[in-house]
C-alpha cells in the first residue's frame, strides 16, 4: 500500500478499500471464553484470530469444569474498539464457545500468571538475585551452586519488571503460563 | 425407537430421518461401507457426480431453492479436498449444506495411511462447525446435530468426518426426538425496544430506503411476504443485494433494483442520498459499500441481522437489531401498525419523485446492433422467453452473472442460485443440477460464460445420466470478460491471459455425450433458438457466440463514491486510478 502512497485511512484512490472510518485507538483486552472441552476447539479460537489478523498477547486454557466438560480460555489481545467487538462476536459465532466475557469492561477483574525463572551466576549476583527475589515474594524451586528456579506469580506487569531485573544478574531461561483472569466481586 | 446398527446404517438412517430425499457424492475406499447401505435402500436418491466439487455446489443449489439442507458424500483425501471449494463458497453465502466425508480407520489416523488428509484441519476454516466421530455410539447424535447446526442461526456448511471403522462397528442408533441438540441456539426475536426505536425513524424518515440481502432468503419464504407487506403497508424504496434478489418482486412498485458495484443507477443514488438505510439481513459487503467514508454520509442505519459479527464489522449502525428476520419484521410490522401506521407521505412523494427522475437515466441501456449479439440482448430476450414459466436461474461468475441479475427478474425467493462472496467460476453448473433434482418439472437455466462453464463442465455427464433437462445458456464472448474488463480499466488494455484460446465446438461437445448443442451468432435467429432449447426435454448447452468486447455497466469505478458511476464507455476515460488496483 505504501508504494501506492494511499495513507492510512485513506479511501481517496478506491472504491473498494474497506478500512472503516472507526477509532484508532488502540486497547487491550483480556476475554475470557468458555468453550466446549473437545478435541480442535483451541484449534478453533486460534484460527480465527490468525485466519482474521487479530493479536494473540497471551493465551491459557484448561478443562475448569471435569463434569461439563468446559474449558476456560483467557485471552489477552489489542485492538482498536471495533476489532474488539468483532473478537467477541467472532469468537461467539463458534459452535463450541458457550460465552464470552470481556473483563477489561465488565468491571473490575483480577489478573495473574506464573512465571519460572532460571538465574545462573556466583558470588554478588547470586546473592543479589536472591534477595530481589525476596522482594518480589518469589520463590526458589530448584537450585545448584551455580543456579536458582525462582517461580513468582502476579500480574503480567510485575513479573516483567521481575524478568528486567534478573536480565543482569545471570536469567538464561523464562517460562510463563500467560495470563489467567477472573472478574472480581461476588457474581 | 432405539436399535443396534453399523455406523454405516445409521448414517443412511439419519439422513432419513432428517427428512433427506437426494445426496449428491462420489464413493471410494474411505466410504465403501456408506455405500453399501445406499445400495441396499431405495428412499434416498443418490446422485452420482463427476467430480466431489460438483457434488458440493449441487447441494448448494438444492439447499438454495428448496430452504432444506443439502447433503454431498465424499471419500477420505482426495474426495474431501475436492469438497474445500464448494464448503468455502457455502460459508461464504449462509448456505446450509452436510458434507459426510469418509476417513481412513482410526487406528491408522496420524500414520500418512492411504488417502489420509486431516480433513477436519482442512476444513475448519471453511465450515462453520465440524467433527470427527471416532465412536460410532456418537454418530447418529452427530448427524442430528449437524442438521441443526447447519440450519439454525445464520445458516452455513457443517462436515462429519467419519473413519472406515466407526463405518463398521455397531451401535444403539438415536432417533432425532431422542437427542439433545446442546447449547447451540441463536436469539430469532429482536430486541423489542430497538424495533420501536426503527418503527419510530420510519415515522419521521424523509427520504428512507431498504436495503435487503441474502438473509431474507435465509429466514424462508414468510420473510419474504413479511418484507413485502412493510413495503407496501409504508411506501418505502426497496433495493438488494446480488444475494437477496426475489424476496421482493422485480415487478413490485417500489423495487429499484440491485445495488452496489455493477447495481443500477437509481439504487444506488438513493443509496447515497437517503436519510434512513433498513439494512435488512444484508452483510455490508465491500461490492455495496464502495469507498467506504463516502457510504451514504448522512443516513441513519438500522441494521437487521441474525450473526452479531455482521453488525458494525463495516458500517457502523445506529439501530442493531439482531434477530432472525422473520421474526423481526412481524414485530416491526405489529409495533409501527400499533403507533398508527405513520409515515411521512409529503418528504416520501418528494422521494419517489427523485428516484424516479433518477430512473430516467436508464443505466440498463444499450445498443443492439444488427449483426452482433449483444450479451445485454441475449438475456433480454431469455427473460422475455421464460418469464411466466415455473423458472429457477443459476449462474457462472463473471460479466455474465452480472448482466444475469440486471436484465433478469425474479418474482420470488429461492429462484436465484449464484456465487457471491466466494464468485467461485465452475459453480452454476452443478448447482443447476442440484436445482433441477429438487424441481424436477422446473425449467432450470444455468446462466454461463464460456470459461466458468468449462470449469465443471464434466457435470454433463451427471446431467445425462440422471435425464436432468438442464439449460446451459453460454454467454459466449470467447474471453474471461470480467477480467478483461478491468484490464481494460486498470491495466492499460494489456489483456494479460484472459483470453478463452482453443474452445470446443460447443454443439460437438454437447454430442459426445448425448446433449443437444444450439449454437447462434445472429440476433435475428436468438428468439427461435431459445425457443429451441426451451423445446428441447433433455440438457442443452446454447453456446451464443456474443459481442467480445462488451463492459458491464454501471460500474463504480475506484476512487468514487456511489453517486460516481460509470454509466458507459465514454465515461471511462481515465476513470480508475493506478493506485485502485491494489484491491480486488
Ligand atoms: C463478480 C461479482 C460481482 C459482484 N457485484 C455485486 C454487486 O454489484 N452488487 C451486489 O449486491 N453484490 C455483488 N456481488 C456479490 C457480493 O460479493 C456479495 O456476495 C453480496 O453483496 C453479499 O450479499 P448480502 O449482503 O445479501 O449478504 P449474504 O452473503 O447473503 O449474507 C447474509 C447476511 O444475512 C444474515 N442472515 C442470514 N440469515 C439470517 C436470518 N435468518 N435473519 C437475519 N439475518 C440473517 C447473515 O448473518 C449475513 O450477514 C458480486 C459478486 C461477484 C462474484
Ligand atoms: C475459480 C475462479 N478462478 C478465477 C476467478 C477470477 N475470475 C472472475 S470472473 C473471471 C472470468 C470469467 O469468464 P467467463 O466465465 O467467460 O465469464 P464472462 O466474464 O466472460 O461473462 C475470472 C477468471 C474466479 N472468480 N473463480
Amino acid at each position: 500500500m505504501a508504494a501506492l502512497h494511499i495513507k492510512k485511512g485513506s479511501t481517496k484512490h478506491s472504491a473498494y478499500n474497506l478500512r472503516p472510518t472507526f477509532s484508532d485507538v488502540q486497547e487491550t483486552h483480556t476475554l475470557a471464553v468458555l468453550v466446549e472441552n473437545e478435541p480442535g476447539v483451541l484449534a478453533r479460537v486460534i484460527g480465527l484470530f490468525s485466519g482474521r489478523g487479530y493479536n494473540i498477547e497471551s493465551l491459557t486454557v484448561a478443562e475448569v469444569d471435569h463434569q461439563g466438560h468446559l474449558s476456560r480460555i483467557t485471552i489477552v489481545t489489542t485492538g482498536t474498539p471495533q476489532v474488539i467487538e468483532q473478537i467477541k462476536a467472532q469468537l461467539g459465532r463458534i459452535v463450541s464457545v458457550h460465552d464470552v466475557h470481556d473483563l477489561t469492561v465488565e468491571g473490575r477483574s483480577v489478573e495473574r500468571e506464573l512465571g519460572l525463572f532460571k538465574v545462573s551466576g556466583t558470588g554478588d549476583k547470586r546473592i543479589e538475585a536472591l534477595r530481589l527475589a525476596e522482594i518480589f515474594r518469589a520463590n526458589v524451586v530448584d537450585s545448584t551452586l551455580e543456579s536458582f528456579i525462582f517461580e513468582i506469580t502476579g500480574a503480567p506487569e510485575k513479573i516483567d519488571a521481575f524478568a528486567d531485573l534478573m536480565r543482569p544478574l545471570g536469567l538464561f531461561e523464562v517460562a510463563r503460563t500467560g495470563v489467567a483472569a477472573l472478574s472480581r466481586g461476588a457474581e | 425407537m432405539t436399535r443396534q446398527m453399523t455406523g454405516a446404517k445409521m448414517v443412511v438412517q439419519a439422513l432419513k430421518d432428517q427428512g433427506v430425499d437426494t445426496v449428491f457424492g462420489y464413493p471410494g475406499g474411505a466410504v465403501l461401507p456408506i455405500y453399501d447401505e445406499v445400495f441396499q435402500q431405495n428412499d434416498i436418491r443418490h446422485i452420482l457426480v463427476r467430480h466431489e466439487q460438483g457434488a458440493v455446489h449441487a447441494a448448494e443449489g438444492y439447499a438454495r431453492s428448496t430452504g432444506k439442507v443439502g447433503v454431498a458424500l465424499v471419500t477420505s483425501g482426495p474426495g474431501a479436498t475436492n469438497a474445500v471449494t464448494g464448503l468455502t463458497d457455502a460459508l461464504m453465502d449462509s448456505i446450509p449444506i452436510l458434507v459426510i466425508s469418509g476417513q481412513v480407520p482410526t487406528f491408522l489416523i496420524g500414520s500418512d495411511a492411504f488417502q489420509e488428509a486431516d480433513t477436519v484441519g482442512i476444513t475448519r476454516p471453511c465450515t462453520k462447525h465440524n467433527w470427527l466421530v471416532k465412536d460410532t455410539a456418537q454418530l447418529s447424535q452427530t448427524i442430528h446435530q449437524a442438521f441443526h447446526v447447519a440450519s439454525a442461526g445464520r445458516p452455513g456448511p457443517v462436515l462429519i468426518d467419519i473413519p472406515k471403522d466407526v463405518q463398521f462397528a455397531t451401535a444403539t442408533y438415536m432417533p432425532p426426538q431422542s437427542i439433545k441438540i446442546g447449547h447451540y441456539n441463536p436469539q430469532v426475536k429482536g430486541d423489542l425496544a430497538a424495533i420501536a426505536e426503527l418503527a419510530e425513524a420510519i415515522e419521521e424518515a424523509e427520504c428512507p430506503i431498504l436495503y435487503t440481502g441474502g438473509g431474507v432468503i435465509n429466514s424462508g419464504p414468510g420473510a419474504s411476504q413479511l418484507l413485502r407487506e412493510l413495503v407496501e403497508a409504508t411506501g418505502i424504496p426497496i433495493t438488494s443485494t446480488l444475494m437477496g434478489l426475489g424476496a421482493y418482486p422485480a415487478s413490485g412498485k417500489h423495487w429499484l433494483g440491485m445495488l452496489g458495484m455493477h447495481g443500477l443507477y437509481e439504487a444506488n443514488m438513493a443509496m447515497h442520498d437517503c436519510d434512513l438505510m433498513i439494512a435488512v439481513g444484508a452483510r455490508f459487503d465491500d461490492r455495496i459499500t464502495g469507498r467506504i467514508d463516502a457510504f451514504s454520509p448522512n443516513s441513519k442505519k438500522a441494521h437487521i441481522d441474525i450473526d452479531p459479527s455482521s453488525i458494525n464489522k463495516v458500517i457502523r449502525t445506529d439501530i442493531p437489531i439482531i434477530g432472525d428476520v422473520g421474526h423481526v419484521l412481524e414485530d416491526l410490522l405489529k409495533v409501527w401498525k400499533s403507533r398508527g401506521r405513520k409515515t411521512n407521505k409529503e418528504a416520501l412523494s418528494k422521494w419517489r419523485a427523485k428516484i424516479d427522475h433518477w430512473r430516467t437515466v436508464d443505466c440498463l441501456k444499450f445498443d443492439q446492433g444488427k449483426t452482433i449479439i449483444k450479451p445485454q440482448y441475449a438475456l433480454q430476450r431469455l427473460e422475455a422467453l421464460t418469464k411466466d414459466r415455473d423458472r429457477y436461474i443459476c449462474t457462472e461468475v463473471g460479466q455474465h452473472q452480472m448482466w444475469a441479475a440486471q436484465f433478469l427478474r425474479f418474482e420470488g425467493p429461492n429462484r436465484w442460485m449464484t456465487s457471491g462472496g466466494l464468485g467461485t467460476m465452475g459453480y452454476g453448473f452443478p448447482a443447476s443440477i442440484g436445482v433441477q433434482m429438487a424441481h424436477p418439472d422446473a425449467l432450470v437455466i444455468n446462466v454461463a460464460g464460456e470459461a466458468s462453464w468449462l470449469m465443471n463442465m464434466q457435470e454433463l455427464g451427471t446431467a445425462m445420466q440422471f435425464r436432468l433437462p438442464v439449460k446451459q445458456f453460454i454467454l459466449n464472448n470467447e474471453r474471461l470478460g470480467m477480467v478483461r474488463q478491468w484490464q481494460e480499466l486498470l491495466h492499460g488494455e494489456r489483456y494479460s491471459q484472459s483470453w478463452s484460446e482453443a474452445l470446443p465446438d460447443f454443439v460437438k461437445l454437447a454430442e459426445a455425450f448425448g446433449a443437444k448443442g444450439i449454437t447462434c451468432s445472429d440476433p435475428a435467429d436468438l428468439d427461435d433458438a431459445i425457443m429451441e432449447m426451451l423445446d428441447h426435454d433433455g440438457p442443452v448447452i446454447f453456446d451464443c457466440l456474443v459481442e467480445k468486447h462488451e463492459n458491464c455497466f454501471p460500474m463504480i469505478p475506484s476512487g468514487a463514491p456511489h453517486n460516481k458511476m460509470l454509466l458507459g464507455e465514454a465515461s471511462t476515460k481515465g476513470a480508475i486510478e493506478t493506485s485502485g488496483a491494489v484491491l480486488v
